[in-house]
């Protein structure tokens, strides 16, 4: 919703059931609850056990690099609904820095604070296995400090002033030539250096597994990786097992392939030139990105968009979510060996759409569509009656065709039922969400659970399914496109005339200083920006909650036990885009 | 998996692909031979009642773009009555700050004897390399001086720096590739000019 003003009360009264340890967030535009950081697994577990907030949405760290400060910030939710509940832990921004690992409570927390450890060099205490997950082991630094500088640094903020008025053409390999770019720490000689094997963490973590062997037999497991090259990762996306035999009995996935620290480019960003990048994140559902962001940005900002507009993004949304999910649909089943045939039918269908994105937003899928406060432009002549066209009369067609095609083929039956099975409290438990969390049979979809938005006016049921199997991952699919379908057809039936901007287009916002917490349903999950706001004209730190990333996490898990030709039909009901794992 | 499996799904399944099969064909005599590498059966391929074959056969078919369509920005002129180009832009840099991957680079022309700036940019790179197409420098130009483009066929053997004289492209062209936008744009520009010279006249 973008309606309520920045400062909220708490919506829950911590310090009541911790007095003297948990106090309110007191600076201007922020809420939620601060906590000294040795009694963060205590919190932790009592919010889990005794109030109900069994999600774990979100980790991550800010630099207070003027304060001195280091903070991790976490983000916890009822699977029930309602609003959330944050808290956050302050450290002295000097090495080691340390904060106990809650992820003997909350699984889900992970990859998050490998991550934070990663790019903040935030120590966990207590993580099981705690390595870097974005760059590589050995990388010199962490890059989301803010004193850390990339390689084709320019300055802290955009515009550069070496662009106008006294531009000249240079390309960048040119400034810093190759070999130039890189410094050394002190006393180090890159001649007499041997690297250590950069796989002893990965193989040693894999490793830990517990050996049950019945037969009392003595069998050898061999390591095998699949990836980062491999048609089946949906991109650059390594899989690292230990097979006995064919089961998989330990799994790790290596990631960070594809990443280009995003989250720094969005503190370079202004707030407006963020948003064609949020389009890169998750490249098959842009509009969706698009909304998140949007919103949160006028969370800050405390501005809502006219009614049109507001009907605009519904309905771009639930086309964006059409579309990827007959992607997945297409892709899973490619997966499953069916090779193209059911792939290319859904394309034709998502083709349809991506045409209707082009002719509004001038890209078939980086849409950059939306602005703070509206869209960038009306609908174009005629585009009412197409969506009219293909929403009425050919999708509803098409997707029953499809799913006859798919739904009772007995080999997509046998490699999906009971297979890569997530049950309801693992699902939770890992902090899963969207299609993967409400095929396990808990309906949480954040269009219900925190309406965002218009979509309190829309008709739609919550889908859900019980097994928690990949067949009922892909089902659940066809599903919410129905929904969506449904939800589309009222958006461009009630489609009020009006503007489709609330404030006049401006290419710098204002931005009161601040934090907020935005997320909508994504097709692949939650998919929450967290922003936090100093006056100036970019983001002090902008973070992306990316659901194909935190939807990972119980990957391994689903995997442990399964035969290794299934870990590919597990990876493609996850529906992953590397794009927003590695960010 | 316990349960019975007979194929009936595989049949099932091959029953819908048997009849796309033939529908391929049903369509293609339908239209006899007018479906394709013709601007009306391109159209209808890619509409709601399309079935059959859906594929278009690039470069030999394209798909017409649609207005909104945007790729790697121009530079609009007007033609004076000499057929001189008079340049829109000002140089006065907003596309190039408001540029997300900073990919424009301009040069300001200054007098040489006064050394202010004159309204007119000595030179204006792009980076087509780095340009992520995201329309923001055509969508804050408040003179309507930079265009995003229609052109996708990019493709050269170096790097694609665009300067000056590649980027400039007459306003006629511009009005046939967006000839809504062009319209709207014109007539509000006409509008503030006769604004301008109103109080004038009064």
């Amino acid at each position: 919703m973008a309606t309520p003003a920045p400062v909220s009360a708490p919506a829950f009264d911590l310090s009541a059931r911790f007095p003297g340890i948990a106090s309110p967030d007191t600076r201007p535009g922020y809420s939620g609850w601060v906590i000294p950081k040795e009694n963060l697994p205590e919190v932790a577990a009592a919010l889990r056990d005794e109030l109900g907030f069994d999600y774990l949405s979100h980790v991550t760290g800010v630099d207070y690099l003027p304060e001195g400060k280091m903070e991790v910030v976490y983000q916890f939710y009822k699977t029930t609904g309602g609003p959330g509940l944050s808290l956050k832990v302050q450290v002295p921004r000097q090495d080691p820095i340390e904060v106990p690992s809650i992820v003997s409570i909350y699984p889900g927390a992970e990859f998050q604070e490998r991550e934070v450890w990663d790019l903040f060099g935030i120590r966990f205490t207590g993580h099981p296995d705690l390595r870097r997950i974005l760059m590589w082991e050995g990388f010199e630094g962490h890059p989301l400090r803010k004193d850390w500088k990339e390689a084709y640094y320019e300055e802290d903020i955009k515009p550069f002033k070496s662009r106008w008025p006294e531009g000249k053409h240079v390309p960048a390999e040119d400034k810093t030539p190759f070999g130039d770019n890189v410094t050394y720490p002190d006393g180090f000689d890159a001649e007499k250096w041997i690297p250590e094997d950069p796989e002893k963490a990965l193989y040693g973590a894999l490793a830990r597994y517990q050996v049950q062997d019945e037969t009392g037999l003595g069998t050898e497991h061999v390591i095998v990786n699949i990836g980062p090259q491999h048609p089946s990762t949906h991109g650059v996306f390594r899989v690292a097992a230990i097979l006995d035999g064919e089961t998989i009995v330990s799994l790790k996935p290596v990631m960070g392939y594809l990443h280009r620290n995003h989250e720094k480019i969005g503190e370079r960003n202004t707030y407006l030139m963020n948003m064609p990048f949020t389009d890169r994140l998750d490249y098959l559902s842009s509009m969706s990105n698009n909304f998140g962001y949007a919103l949160t940005v006028e969370k800050l900002m405390n501005i809502k968009p006219p009614e049109r507009a507001e009907y605009i993004r519904v309905m771009m949304a639930e086309m964006t979510r059409i579309s990827n999910h007959l992607m997945a649909i297409g892709a899973l089943t490619n997966d499953l060996g069916a090779y193209f045939t059911p792939m290319l039918y859904s394309l034709e269908e998502r083709e349809l759409i991506l045409d209707i994105f082009e002719a509004v937003a001038g890209s078939r899928m980086m849409c950059n569509y939306f602005r703070f406060g509206g869209v960038v432009r009306d609908l174009p002549e005629g585009i009412p009656e197409k969506i009219k066209g293909l929403f009425f009369e050919r999708l509803p067609r098409r997707i029953d065709e499809l799913e006859r095609f798919l739904s009772e083929n007995e080999i997509v039956r046998s490699r999906g039922i009971g297979q890569g099975v997530l049950t309801a409290e693992d699902a939770i438990r890992y902090s899963a969400s969207g299609p993967l969390l409400r095929a396990s049979g808990i309906p949480y979809d954040v269009r219900r659970a925190e309406p965002y938005s218009i979509y309190d006016r829309f008709d739609f049921e919550v889908c859900v399914r019980p097994n928690g199997d990949i067949y009922d991952r892909l089902m659940i699919r066809f599903d919410e496109i129905r929904q969506s379908i449904r939800i589309v057809q009222q958006a461009v039936r009630g489609l009020p005339e009006g503007p489709v901007m609330a404030v006049k287009p401006a290419y710098t916002v204002r931005v009161p200083p601040g934090e907020a917490y935005g997320r909508v349903e994504g097709p692949k999950g939650e998919l929450g920006f967290y922003i936090i706001s100093n006056g100036k004209p970019s983001p002090w730190r902008y973070h992306v909650r990316a659901p194909s990333f935190i939807n990972l996490t119980s990957f391994g898990p689903m995997c442990i036990g399964q035969k290794v030709a299934d870990l590919v039909a597990v990876l493609g009901s996850i529906d992953i885009v590397l794009g927003e794992v590695d960010r | 998996m316990s349960e019975e499996m007979f194929g009936k799904g595989i049949l099932k399944s091959l029953s819908v692909s048997l009849k796309r099969f033939v529908e391929t064909y049903l369509d293609d005599l339908k239209w006899l031979g007018r479906r394709y590498r013709t601007a009306e059966g391109i159209t209808h391929r890619g509409s709601k009642d399309g079935r059959g074959i859906f594929t278009v056969q690039y470069p030999e078919e394209k798909i017409p773009v649609p207005e909104e369509f945007r790729f790697v920005p121009f530079l609009v002129y007007d033609e004076g009555p000499d057929g001189e180009k008079i340049m829109r832009c000002t140089s006065c840099g907003i596309c190039s700050r408001v540029c997300p991957p900073q990919c424009i680079w301009i040069t300001r022309t200054t007098d040489p004897v006064t050394g202010r700036p004159i309204p007119d940019p000595a030179e204006f790179y792009i980076d087509a390399d780095i340009c992520m197409n995201c329309g923001l420098c055509a969508e804050y130009c408040p003179f309507d001086a930079i265009k995003m483009d229609h052109d996708y066929e990019l493709a050269s053997f170096g790097r694609n720096v665009f300067d000056k004289a590649r980027l400039s492209k007459p306003a006629s062209y511009y009005e046939e590739i967006r000839p809504v936008n062009a319209a709207r744009e014109n007539a509000a520009r006409a509008a503030k000019e006769a604004a301008r010279a109103a109080p004038k006249e009064g």
